[in-house]
């Protein structure tokens, strides 16, 4: 019989008795010293989180920190200039980056106190794909001037960065993509099209994966490269989703000039840079906290007066539905440790993180569903503003948000794929 | 924070899992299905040199002193060798409850026996009503100084067959009332029940069934409280490795077996199974020892009740997602007698309604959640 390696086989390493409690290795509970780092975030959280964010209901769709930042209403450029400086003060903006790049050089374990605690409060992070990816892969693979050009206005919040990967042909086959960049003296011309490149309406740059050379086998012909959003020639164009908003756009290519000196990484490596495993925290903590929150506030609802009047008369099955997704919460934030754990012992997830997205994702449907029935006939309502939204319609706007979770950053099918053949070592097929 | 093995929780698995690959191989697993006692007594000595029925008892009266979660380490083992036998019968329905509630002298009465692997005990908790409140309790408990006589029947008494000592409940007029029964007396009839998993339950009808007073008069319930916590997350422990070895055979018949030319394993039909079956044998172990952390470190009471709930809510039902995708994968072969893998569908079972099935802990949980 084969030892599939799928069992937390890593030894534990002992630690000082803490607390006067028992030794137990495994361990749910903080350190003294996480204890400590994280009672630092709340209070930080609780005394420098601007009252509108602390106030919002659940955030819309399309907004969070990087359309504040270029709202028109001059109230939510400033808040998300204060929230940005707020957290800049603490190295907080980029707390999983280096000291020496302007983070605060967290480990994963502080990172994902951090995390959860963010989320907890329902604080938005800032600073988008620019912290969270292009600054990272700047930092694994930039040259030294990529990243003196780049990172300070990452971590100032004066840059906000767009992410272009997917194309019309290119999804979940993306190494298939074919956006064109033909090499002419210091320059690469661009031509092609990108699509689901989210927040690239309110991005200043735009970092993307484009064909350098067609003939090669299609992962190695690659470049990463990056641009000035206002580049001539290329154009944004947002699509407007099912529920009304408009999260991501479309961005078209004719003969964008790019200079070669903004390729990260070498001609035809860009799919290995743009695919690196950056070294920080990714449990996807955030996802578990909210719904585990999402849960408190319906359970507190329908005990209301007001929950009382839009809870349907036959809530039994309801009750146990959210019985169960309160139970998968738990399973959900046990899948996050195990990240943070493997990532803590200087392991790369592999397998591990893809069943965190699958669950994690096909979570949220289930309790946005669960959510949604709890209503009854309610579960209509769309408008948030209207005295019959039971919870400001957050479930049945949740249920149609959560239909991209299962197929953004690789598909329920995908992430299947990827645990059978990666992590169990099944044939490909 | 952490979620991994200590060194000697590795050292201790390592050495159960290579010491029962040797001494309880499949075929003893099919021979004990269809053997009167159940279990082989050769293999039972040989565990009891392990250490691992007095694993949970402080060394002062014989055991190894290691604590629950250690515990629950060896029983993933257990699982995964579908090792038959009165081992959590004895261990968690007798040893945690004479821990749990013994006087010094009832400790050290039988303590180190059944460390040393000479007694067996069962716990007769649940009757005809097949609840496991403190309402399923209606056996007839008679107190009197240090003695308490039973008279009911109880059922779905896991090894009774070949227990020594049963922890009996009962309901005097105090409350509910713990008594330990010696077997070997007129006043107790064991009736062996065919079970879906052949192991060894039993109706046992107990008339003026004469034992001794465990812990005071009406306070049993009280007192077996963390004795069905422990026994709840052990059996989740179990369903942990019968799962994990469900999926391992199953994903390795998947490589090997051939139709149109491929292995089946390379059918994204199949492999899509076997990332699902993954997934629910990792949400299971993680939520098992969640659990288990809470209940071997004191975490406050309500959260170590809300993590038992969910503990086997959650196992009961993925367990059982598991080893149904098991059959599936294995098509013709996989529900006949002599392949392996309906050994571990049959077992899932019992372990999944064992101490509540996930309706069961579901409703609890909801109601921890004040809903």
């Amino acid at each position: 019989m084969s030892r599939i390696g799928v069992e937390f086989v890593y030894a534990m390493v002992e630690r000082p008795n803490t607390a006067g409690r028992k030794k137990v290795p495994m361990d749910w509970s903080d350190s003294a010293a996480q204890a400590t780092f994280r009672a630092e975030v709340r209070e930080f959280l609780r005394v420098r989180l601007p009252d509108p964010y602390r106030t919002a209901a659940d955030g819309e769709e399309a907004s969070g920190w990087q359309a504040d930042r270029k709202s028109a209403d001059p109230a939510r450029r400033e808040t998300a200039i204060e929230w940005a400086n707020a957290l800049a003060e603490k190295g907080w903006v980029a707390p999983h980056w280096p000291t020496e790049f302007g983070g605060a050089g967290l480990s994963v374990l502080e990172q994902f106190i951090f995390n959860q605690e963010m989320a907890t409060a329902e604080a938005p992070a800032v600073g988008g794909m620019g912290v969270s990816l292009i600054g990272p892969t700047l930092i694994v693979h930039g040259s030294d001037e990529q990243k003196q050009e780049h990172l300070p206005k990452i971590l100032s919040g004066e840059v906000a960065w767009a992410q272009g990967y997917s194309e019309p042909g290119a999804g979940s086959d993306l190494a298939s993509l074919q956006t064109r960049a033909v090499r002419d003296g210091d320059d690469y011309v661009i031509n092609g099209q990108k699509i689901w490149t989210s927040g690239a309406q309110f991005a200043d740059w735009l970092f993307a994966l484009v064909r350098t050379d067609p003939e090669a086998p299609k992962h190695r012909g690659i470049s990463f490269v990056m641009m000035d959003i206002k580049t001539p020639g290329l154009t944004v164009r947002p699509l407007t989703d099912m529920g009304w908003q408009q999260p991501f756009n479309e961005t078209f290519f004719e003969d964008v000039r790019v200079p070669v000196r903004n390729r990260v990484g070498e001609e035809n490596r860009g799919w290995y840079v743009g695919m690196t495993l950056l070294d920080f925290e990714r449990s996807g903590i955030a996802g578990a906290t909210q719904y585990a929150r999402e849960i408190t506030t319906l359970v507190d609802f329908v005990h209301t007066d007001a929950g009382k009047g839009f809870a349907r008369p036959d809530f039994a099955t309801t009750r146990l539905a959210l019985a169960d997704r309160r139970i998968e919460t738990e399973v959900l934030f046990n899948f996050a440790f195990r990240i943070v754990s493997l990532q803590n012992r200087g392991m790369v997830p592999n397998y591990e993180a893809s069943a965190n997205k699958l669950f994690g994702s096909e979570l949220h449907q289930r309790l946005a569903l669960t959510g949604t029935r709890a209503f009854g006939l309610y579960g209509n309502i769309w408008d948030r503003e209207t005295p019959r939204a039971p919870l400001e319609a957050r479930f049945t706007r949740d249920y149609v948000r959560s239909v991209p979770h299962t197929i953004f950053s690789g598909s329920s099918e995908i992430q299947r794929n990827v645990i059978a053949t990666r992590g169990l070592g099944l044939p490909r097929g | 924070m952490d979620l991994g093995l200590s060194e000697t929780q590795e050292l201790l698995k390592n050495a159960a899992r290579d010491f029962l690959e040797n001494e309880c191989p499949e075929a003893l697993v099919r021979e004990m299905e269809e053997d009167e006692k159940g279990y082989s007594p050769q293999l039972w000595q040989k565990m009891a040199e392990q250490g691992w029925q007095g694993l949970l008892i402080p060394e002062e009266h014989g055991g190894a002193g290691f604590d629950f979660l250690d515990l629950c380490v060896l029983l993933e083992e257990f699982g995964r060798a579908l090792v038959p036998g009165p081992f959590m019968s004895t261990v968690l329905g007798g040893a945690v409850p004479l821990m749990t509630a013994g006087s010094d002298a009832q400790k050290a009465e039988f303590l180190p026996k059944i460390a040393s692997g000479d007694l067996i005990f069962t716990l007769a908790l649940t009757e005809p009503s097949a609840r496991f409140d403190e309402q399923g309790v209606q056996c007839q408990a008679t107190v009197s100084g240090n003695e308490v006589t039973f008279t009911g029947t109880k059922l779905f008494v896991s090894d009774a067959n070949v227990a020594d000592y049963m922890i009996v409940a009962g309901r005097s007029a105090a409350g509910i009332t713990l008594g330990i029964v010696p077997t070997d007396q007129a006043g107790v009839e064991v009736t062996s029940l065919l079970t879906i998993a052949r192991d060894k339950q039993a109706e046992v009808k107990l008339n003026n069934a004469k034992g001794q007073l465990l812990g005071a008069n009406g306070q049993g319930w009280a007192l077996l409280a963390p004795v069905i916590q422990r026994y709840t997350v052990a059996e989740c422990a179990y369903l942990v490795g019968l799962s994990q070895m469900d999926f391992e055979i199953s994903v390795d018949y998947a490589k090997e077996r051939v139709q149109f030319g491929r292995p089946i394993g390379s059918f994204q039909a199949i492999q899509h199974k076997c990332a699902d079956m993954v997934t629910d044998v990792d949400g299971s172990r993680f939520i098992m020892y969640k659990a288990a952390w809470s209940l071997a470190t004191d975490q406050p009471a309500a959260e170590a009740q809300l993590a038992v709930n969910m503990a086997k809510a959650w196992t009961s039902e993925a367990t059982r997602r598991v080893v149904a995708h098991g059959q599936q994968i294995h098509g013709g072969i996989g529900f006949t007698k002599d392949y392996k893998i309906q050994l571990y569908f049959r077992r899932q079972k019992r372990a999944e309604l064992a101490f509540g099935d996930a309706d069961y802990h579901r409703e609890l949980v909801a109601q921890q959640l004040g809903i």
